[in-house]
């Protein structure tokens, strides 16, 4: 009955969406505009039915209603409940149903928090953002209900989430990734609001920033939970693949990240206003793009398990329709746009403009190597691979220019910059980097090797971008000026993005992997480590048996207990390698079990992974510093301050 | 996300499937040998399962692949370019993660590039009306001014 | 700026979507196209399966048209097109080799006993290296050889009664046709 109840939910929801567009975007009809004062409530109403739905689904999932089809698929009666309640996300039609829900989420946040907004603007806002949503649930009641039924036959149990989702990083993944994703849904209806109305000016910014950073913050802690989740249990070491699914949520995040910088452009000095438009307009196509290239298997594999043309179709045409219509709205209305500007190579705006460069032309880079194997297959015939080789190629040079530009950029003023004053406030950031790179050199430099050098780079210019912010900082400290939290924000951010920087750079270079061949008993120097192999003992899971390997690794005059596992799931008899991670903030050691060899010896795999934890880490920095600056109290405001711009003020 | 698509597929194909991780034990006499066979495993892309390299991969045909690479490494003694021209032979330009330039591949080296020129040359566009930005004595004054004010 | 280039973003859009849709009318993903074809089948040295001690190279492919089948006792798919086979050999007299791939001589020996035998002989790859040599990642896969052992065709996956009517037996045909131009000339 619940279950019918749930599917109930969601049709309603789709009613409700589907009466929100028409009012939101009608409103200028008279006859619709009267009815358009009871948006506020539909939005509730999305809300509350998508929940509802989503809460019976969770409850089907906790009662083991293996009636349910997609239960059946996805859950199993061993399973620990918390891994039931959070297989609620494990599977495509759930999945989906979440996204449903985020997004009326954001409409509910948008709708509380917009009174300040012109009302005809606000309404169409929602509409826009309720269009979205009518596609979303078209989508998942027409090709993807998750309320299916088992008839008549109902399995006795189910077939068990993959062991891989039984894990705490990926119950958290996706709601911070599909929060992230759905999130600039909100700057890209601010964008098209702005189009449909002609209120071309600079307000569609200043109100959309927030929410645009807020988008910002949870795709990056998404895209890092997503990374750390296929390091620690994928069991080789491994935190970027430059899949075609983790391309499709780097893809909006690139986008994302230009469109934060450049709405800081456009709102604060009114430039750049149709570039800024677009970023939006593309930041959102991109996760309407990163969802059609996840669900419909198209660039992965028939025996994926998403693999349907009719969900495939209906998401290119769904994207023909919202991008292609949002383009040809953005060509027929932005022209109108002019924004005069001029400024200098070394002056804030250049450098905003520069970072957009590089960010577009590294997601120009992603989606070539993404879809030209597809465009390239289906025109010769022949099968291609992109992959890291051709990646790397640009994504090295592309990052260690941004971070050049980095260091100088918190230094920087609108319009130009004193060139005396630059130098002047660079000599110091310079010569610490300068004594940074000497000494990186000193232990990290072998000959003319290429990587190695690009590493040694990368270290130099993180240690500039961290000491241009703190004495950008204390310079401003020492003046009596208090920083914004809008500064903070971006200081924060900054410092994060030259931690992940340094990160990547020294994992790459530095990381050593070794397969050993090792007895229980006996022990092997590795990496200036003794790793003695103790044995390896059964163990009972919940759902699974394991072989738990014992190891104890000896490293400057500590002992470590290390057990790795393998893990067989009495569900599916599916095996499972668990690598077991001692974590530290200058190194992990990691060791998978690989299979008994001759002998009742062991193949096993030791990874020593220097700074490997600074990618994370500094991606959620990053995210912290979107968050601060969204707490700025220019947001908080309703009236629009007028006021000296900021980078006049620093001039000083 | 990704890898989670990728075991999918692995587990669809049980029957190729002995294991969900493999662990080789090859013997190197000389590092850098040995940094050349995990570099060429690591980029070279394992023809059975869609998403993964050979380092990566379990299926027995990568195991096949990374014994094939150590043989012609190790045993042979063939150049890296010798290796990969090995298995683009028998297996097609799938295998290799960095494709090879050609008219269907060009464009992914040009367009960037191209990208990247048009974005400058815009900036340029935009810097080279220099004269509007020097400023003129009264707005140097005038910003002199602001300027003080604000360190007050 | 012209009024025109604020369309380009739709452009780049058109282009991108038609790829999507591009890459909905590709057939099995899953198949990767062979670099061998039309080139001489690889040199190998194997044993038989019915007689071990006994090894043979690739002119014994030679001199008249066949398909070679890569198959093993631990495939599924090979059971499900083992009966095809066997029918292709009885209606069609096509010869056919079989290659036991990373297999137990013994259980294929038991399985040839047990279903029947459609091969005119078997060689054997236990450590699947000549399997290497032919580009093959999975069983089963088949090659279609002219006389001259030439790989004309290669199925990946099991052959069955469309792959007979599409791909084998036009193949076959023009063989033989060109085959009768060159005696008749």
């Amino acid at each position: 009955m619940s279950v019918e109840l749930g599917h109930f939910a969601i049709i309603l929801a789709f009613v409700l969406a589907l009466a929100m567009a028409l009012l939101g975007l009608g409103s200028r009809n008279r006859l619709l505009a009267g009815s358009a004062l009871v948006l506020p409530f539909l939005v509730v109403g999305q809300f509350v039915f998508s929940a509802l739905a989503f809460g019976l689904l969770m409850l089907a999932f906790a009662e083991d209603n293996f009636s349910v089809r997609y239960v059946a698929q996805h859950s199993n009666s061993l399973l620990p409940t918390a891994y039931k309640l959070s297989a609620t996300w494990g599977g495509h039609e759930g999945s989906f149903l979440l996204w449903v829900l985020i997004m009326a989420g954001w409409m509910l946040a948008v709708s509380l928090r917009s009174a300040h907004l012109p009302q005809q603007f606000r309404h169409n806002v929602i509409g826009v953002m309720a269009l979205m949503n009518v596609g979303f649930l078209a989508f998942l009641i027409f090709t993807s209900n998750p309320f299916a039924r088992n008839v008549p036959f109902v399995p006795t149990d189910g077939a068990d989430l993959n062991p891989l989702l039984q894990d705490f990083g990926l119950i958290i993944h996706p709601p911070m990734l599909y929060t992230g994703y759905v999130g600039f849904s909100v700057a890209f209806a601010f964008a098209i609001a702005a189009l449909i109305s002609g209120r071309l000016d600079t307000a569609w910014a200043r109100w959309s920033r927030p929410w645009t950073n807020t988008a910002w913050a949870f795709l990056t802690v998404g895209i890092a939970l997503g990374s750390w989740w296929a390091y620690y249990e994928l069991g080789w070491g491994g935190w970027w693949f430059w899949d075609p699914v983790e391309n499709a949520s780097f893809m909006p995040w690139l986008a994302g990240t230009a469109l934060v910088h450049s709405l800081a452009a456009t709102e604060k000095r009114g430039v750049f206003k149709s570039w800024t438009l677009l970023l939006a307009i593309v930041a959102f196509s991109l996760s309407l793009l990163g969802a059609f290239i996840v669900r419909s298997g198209v660039l992965t594999s028939v025996h994926a398990f998403a693999v349907d043309p009719e969900r495939g179709v209906f998401i290119l045409t769904f994207l023909l329709l919202v991008v292609g219509g949002s383009f040809t709205l953005y060509g027929v209305r932005a022209w109108q746009l002019k924004s005069r500007s001029v400024f200098t190579w070394f002056s804030r705006d250049s450098f905003i403009l520069q970072n957009n460069i590089i960010f577009v032309v590294a997601l120009a880079v992603v989606l070539l190597g993404t879809l030209l194997p597809l465009g390239y297959e289906g025109v010769t015939g022949d099968k291609l691979s992109v992959g890291k080789p051709y990646f790397n190629l640009f994504f090295v040079p592309l990052m260690l220019l941004l971070s050049a530009l980095l260091v100088m950029a918190p230094l920087l003023n609108w319009k130009r910059t004193d060139a005396q004053r630059l130098r002047e406030r660079l000599r110091w950031p310079l010569l610490i980097a300068g004594v940074v790179g000497v000494a990186a050199s000193i232990t990290l430099l072998d000959g003319f090797n290429v990587p190695r050098i690009a590493a040694v780079i990368a270290v130099v210019l993180a240690a500039g971008i961290t000491a241009s912010h703190v004495f950008d900082l204390g310079r401003k400290l020492r003046q009596g000026h208090r920083p914004s939290l809008g500064y903070a924000g971006m200081f924060v951010a900054h410092l994060g993005f030259a931690m992940s920087v340094t990160g990547v750079a020294l994992t790459v270079e530095l990381s050593s992997e070794k397969d050993l061949a090792m007895s229980p008993g006996t022990e092997v120097e590795q990496y200036g480590r003794t790793i003695r192999f103790v044995s390896v003992e059964e163990a009972q899971g919940p759902n699974y048996v394991a072989q738990v390997g014992h190891f104890v690794v000896h490293e400057d005059g500590r002992d470590i207990a290390l057990q790795p596992e393998k893990r067989r799931y009495a569900a599916g008899g599916n095996l499972m390698t668990e690598a077991a991670i001692d974590a530290g903030f200058f190194r992990d050691i990691y060791i998978s079990l690989g299979e008994p060899i001759e002998a009742g010896g062991w193949a096993v795999r030791v990874h020593i992974k220097p700074f490997v934890r600074w990618i994370w880490f500094g991606a959620v920095i990053m995210a912290l510093g979107g968050g601060l600056a969204i707490l700025d109290r220019r947001y908080q405001r309703v009236r629009i301050r007028s006021s000296v711009p900021a980078g006049m003020a620093g001039a000083a | 996300m990704s890898r989670l698509i990728l075991c999918v597929i692995l587990f669809a194909n049980a029957a190729f499937l002995h294991a969900a991780s493999t662990v080789e034990v090859h013997e190197f006499n000389d590092p850098a040998m040995e940094a050349r066979y995990y570099g060429l495993i690591d980029e070279l892309r394992c023809p059975k399962c869609q998403n993964t390299n050979l380092a990566g991969s379990d299926a027995p045909i990568a195991r096949d692949l990374r014994a094939t690479v150590y043989r012609l490494l190790v045993e042979e003694q063939q150049t890296d370019t010798q290796i990969r021209d090995y298995l683009v032979a028998r297996y097609g330009d799938f295998v290799l993660y960095d494709p090879p330039f050609n008219a269907g591949t060009a464009a992914l080296w040009l367009l960037p590039l191209l990208a990247l020129l048009i974005g400058f040359w815009r900036i340029w566009g935009f810097t080279s009306k220099q004269s509007a930005v020097e400023l003129t004595a009264e707005e140097r004054s005038r910003l002199a001014a602001i300027a003080s004010q604000d360190r007050r | 700026m012209n009024r025109m280039s604020f369309f380009v973003p739709l452009a780049i859009f058109i282009v991108i979507i038609s790829v999507g849709f591009v890459g909905f009318r590709l057939g099995d993903r899953d198949v990767l196209p062979s670099p061998l074809i039309g080139k001489p089948f690889p040199g190998f040295s194997a044993p038989r399966l019915e007689r071990e001690d006994v090894l043979v190279d690739q002119s014994v492919l030679t001199g008249r048209p066949l398909l070679v089948n890569v198959w093993a006792t631990w495939c599924p798919t090979c059971k499900a097109e083992h009966a095809f086979l066997e029918t292709l050999k009885q209606r069609e007299g096509l010869e056919i080799v079989g290659i036991v791939y990373k297999d137990d001589p013994a259980a294929a020996q038991r399985w040839l006993d047990l279903y029947g035998d459609p091969y005119s002989f078997n060689l054997q790859d236990r450590d699947g290296r000549l399997g290497v040599e032919l580009g093959v990642y999975g069983a089963p896969e088949s090659f279609l050889l002219d006389a001259a052992g030439n790989i004309v065709y290669k199925r990946v996956g099991d052959v069955n009664e469309r792959v007979w009517a599409e791909e084998l037996a036009p193949r076959l045909q023009q063989m033989q046709s060109t085959h009768r131009e060159a005696a008749g000339s």
